[in-house]
């Protein structure tokens, strides 16, 4: 007799794949742990007794995509998040971007855009925002509208004036927001400096050619063969000895990623194009 | 899709002499440390299931951990890392500000979803994983802590077949955690913390003569 994880198995299976063919969204080669939490998660939200029960749902009403890959692309992300990234950022990648007169930068996965924004303000307290142009892409439109609005929650402020103190912060972190009710609203002059827009790693190509790129606790989500995928677009991506910045506990060991790249800072997970000087 | 490793593993299958236990899940909360290092520290060098620890801890000593477990045990105690194989004879802990997941094919995996019970790492993302990845091979262990977070996960390794512990309340440093978990009814085995170890060991030498 089949238990019932086998047939929970079936069911998310078939999901995804439902969600493939009808919207062209692939989840497929996605980790399956955390992903089942996450489908799991719509169920219950939907209140359905069985995965299964979300496909006709997912087929035939339109307005329901965009809730789906709201909860399944995990926004998730805060200002100046481990602040020794950003510290090191500093020190080591936003010098060399000093010695182009003028430069890209593309953050992938940028989901509310908490961290766009962090490196934005840090461009310019280097002197270097008016030279940068920045592009801050996700799956999820919603997060990107958020991204896009600048606005966030009052109760992080604490948090984050921490974050972007120990990230090595050179003003006063109220220098950058204007608080309002409930929320604080970053500053204009950082928000026009980004173009925020929809792409998505699994399916779409190389869309510009960038200097550095930040991808943090984005390709934890993916299976071996995803991950390859995406390297290999952000390696085509950057331009001769362009900076690749990925989450401090990711894995690149099942890849054989120091074909395409070599670490610059290997505890900060920072690394620069092979092939060429950085 | 490749059917997930635990099915070729079931119990019916199972040989005479192979174990049928292959990892432990232990998770903590407030006063965790110090009972930690009672039951990990008790544990033989010889131990040959997996030992995968969730410790809530709410500030930025965290990944200090590994080495202040590494100190007094006698298995060696390394963080968990993404995409490694879940090796026996180990214990791992989980990175700070990440829920810890053990994949199907029983490699680590790790996520920065919204925080569960308030927490990331959270103990119920471990334990529900590891319950699909190891079924009855697995047990879990929910020790002091002042909050909720595990008590669905030890369900959920109960209902997979595996083997549930919780640490007698009035041994806790804080008794809410063991508390939930044997609420929800899932909890084979309650005892003080000086005893557990001992148990774990049993439960798997019995597993090997049987």
């Amino acid at each position: 007799m089949m238990d019932h994880a086998k047939i929970q198995e079936i069911e998310i299976s078939l999901f995804l794949q439902a969600l493939f063919l009808r919207h062209g969204y692939d989840f497929r080669d996605y980790a399956k742990a955390s992903l089942k939490r996450r489908v799991l998660n719509i169920a219950s939200a939907a209140k359905v007794d069985s995965v299964a029960e979300l496909i006709p749902r997912l087929l035939h009403d339109r307005d329901y995509l965009a809730e789906v890959l709201a909860e399944l692309s995990v926004p998730v992300t805060e200002m100046f998040r481990d602040p020794t990234v950003f510290k090191a950022l500093r020190h080591t990648v936003l010098p060399r971007l000093a010695t182009y007169p003028r430069f890209n930068i593309w953050q992938a996965g940028c989901a509310t855009g908490e961290e766009v924004y962090s490196l934005a303000i840090m461009l310019e307290e280097e002197g270097l925002l008016d030279r940068a142009q920045i592009y801050a892409t996700d799956i999820n439109d919603n997060a990107l509208q958020s991204a896009e609005d600048g606005i966030f929650p009052l109760r992080c402020l604490e948090e984050y004036q921490r974050n972007y103190q120990a990230a090595g912060g050179k003003a006063k972190f109220s220098d950058y927001y204007l608080a309002n009710a409930g929320f604080f609203r970053i500053h204009e002059r950082f928000r026009k400096k980004i173009v925020f827009a929809h792409h998505n790693l699994v399916s779409d190509g190389v869309f510009c050619e960038v200097q550095l790129i930040l991808c943090r606790n984005v390709l934890i989500y993916f299976n071996n063969d995803l991950q390859r995928h995406v390297l290999k677009l952000f390696h085509d991506s950057l331009v001769r000895g362009g900076f690749l910045c990925l989450g401090t506990r990711e894995s690149l060991r099942a890849v054989e990623a120091e074909k395409l790249f070599i670490p610059v800072n290997r505890d900060m997970m920072i690394f620069h194009k092979n092939g060429e000087a950085p | 899709m490749p059917s997930p490793a635990a099915s070729h593993h079931s119990s019916v299958n199972r040989q005479a002499g192979q174990p049928r236990f292959q990892a432990a899940v232990i998770g903590c909360s407030a006063g965790g440390l110090e009972a930690l290092k009672i039951v990990l520290g008790a544990l033989p060098p010889n131990l040959d299931i997996a030992v995968i620890v969730v410790a809530h801890t709410a500030h930025d000593g965290d990944h200090l951990l590994p080495s202040l477990l590494g100190n007094i045990c006698k298995l060696p105690v390394s963080e968990a890392r993404e995409r490694d194989p879940v090796e026996p004879g180990r214990i791992y802990v989980a990175p700070p500000n990440y829920h810890l997941l053990i994949e199907p094919n029983r490699g680590f995996a790790l996520s920065v979803d919204e925080r569960v019970c308030f927490v990331r790492p959270s103990i119920d993302v471990l334990f529900c994983s590891a319950a699909d990845a190891y079924r009855e091979q697995l047990i879990g262990l929910i020790l002091t802590g002042a909050n909720q977070d595990g008590a669905l996960g030890l369900k959920a390794v109960k209902d997979a077949g595996g083997y549930t512990l919780a640490q007698d309340p009035s041994t806790a440093y804080a008794d809410t955690m063991p508390k939930a978990a044997i609420e929800t009814g899932a909890v084979d085995r309650v005892l003080p913390l000086d005893a557990l170890a001992a148990d774990i060991l049993r439960a798997c030498t019995l597993s090997v003569e049987s």
